[in-house]
């Protein structure tokens, strides 16, 4: 199984989201901004950074790139895509995902082990966790406050597409505690915490069996290869 | 040439950080008579020769597609820079 990574100038956890692919055991496969070739990839993350800078606003210029033409129409055809952090935001101003991603309300940088509630476990990229599961990964962004309108965020709770919660804090203002949501079809995945870094022992967050120890992020990534496996 | 200037600002219902920072530094200059700041963008849009309707009615398009997220900020000025506003 074949899984695309985007690089746009300014993304920075590409080659630790292609790790946490390959510990899941897939293939990745880079993806060029500047190409609207997919290269027959099964699956696509758009991965955390700052594209284009943040310039005009986070992840509006990636949005207008000639990858993310093609990603969209993969996507509204079902391919899985999953979105980190400004990947998320890329999601967001590509209108895939409703909503927007604005200034943290305490006007701070975040960086923390965030633990989150999986509220939805049936879309491509949260197969292999519980329903209603609590699990830690890493936080790091300046712009993580889900902001929509009152008429979105009931339609995103009322068809159950809130994915992740933020739980004990909430470290943004976040409408609703929302940390992850999905599209209709569940595919489309996008969430400001980082899966990427919490995919091997040693080097993952805070867990009950050591300091560095947590692993949930890489359920992220098998969940996909279940989910298309299935499909 | 000719100039368009589009201006956006952030919703009044959504919280504006940077507005506020700059609300909380003001006071620490002296100057406390501002109860609330709101930070918002202006573009320059330039064309050659003079600014038509053509050209105006192009960076209302730009305003609302790409300068713009109708999620967050409200267009709030579309405008020749050379008019008498």
């Amino acid at each position: 199984m074949k899984i695309g990574v985007v690089t746009f100038p300014g993304t920075l956890d590409d080659d630790d989201a292609a790790r946490a692919i390959r510990l899941a055991g897939a293939d990745p496969v880079s993806l060029w901004h500047a190409s609207d070739d997919l290269r027959a990839v099964d699956a696509v993350v758009l991965p955390g950074g700052f594209s284009y800078g943040d310039y005009l606003r986070c992840g509006a210029i990636a949005a207008l790139a000639p990858v993310m033409n093609s990603v969209v129409s993969a996507a509204n055809a079902g391919l899985p895509v999953l979105g980190i952090c400004n990947g998320f935001q890329v999601l967001c101003e590509s209108h895939l995902l409703p909503g927007a991603l604005i200034r943290n309300s305490q006007q701070r940088f975040v960086c923390r082990d965030q633990d989150l509630v999986v509220v939805n476990n049936s879309t491509a990229w949260t197969r292999d966790f519980g329903e209603n599961e609590t699990i830690t990964i890493p936080l790091k962004n300046g712009e993580g406050n889900f902001q929509a309108t009152a008429d979105a965020v009931a339609e995103l709770e009322g068809e159950g597409r809130v994915v992740f919660r933020y739980a004990g804090l909430n470290p943004n203002g976040s409408m609703n505690d929302i940390a992850g949501i999905t599209n209709a079809r569940g595919n489309v995945v996008g969430l400001m915490p980082h899966p990427e870094h919490a995919v091997e022992a040693g080097f993952g967050v805070r867990s009950a069996d050591g300091p560095r120890a947590g692993t949930d992020g890489l359920r992220f990534f098998t969940s996909v290869l279940t989910s298309t496996l299935a499909a | 040439m000719g100039r368009i200037i589009v201006e956006v600002m952030p919703k009044p219902e959504i919280l504006d950080p940077q507005g506020k920072a700059v609300r909380g530094a003001l006071p620490r200059q002296g100057i406390d008579v501002f109860t609330d700041v709101r930070q918002g963008k202006r573009f320059e849009l330039t064309v050659e020769g003079p600014v038509t309707q053509e050209a105006l009615a192009d960076a209302a398009k730009a305003a609302e597609s790409v300068l713009s997220n109708p999620i967050i900020e409200d267009v709030v000025a579309i405008y020749d820079a050379e008019a008498i506003r």
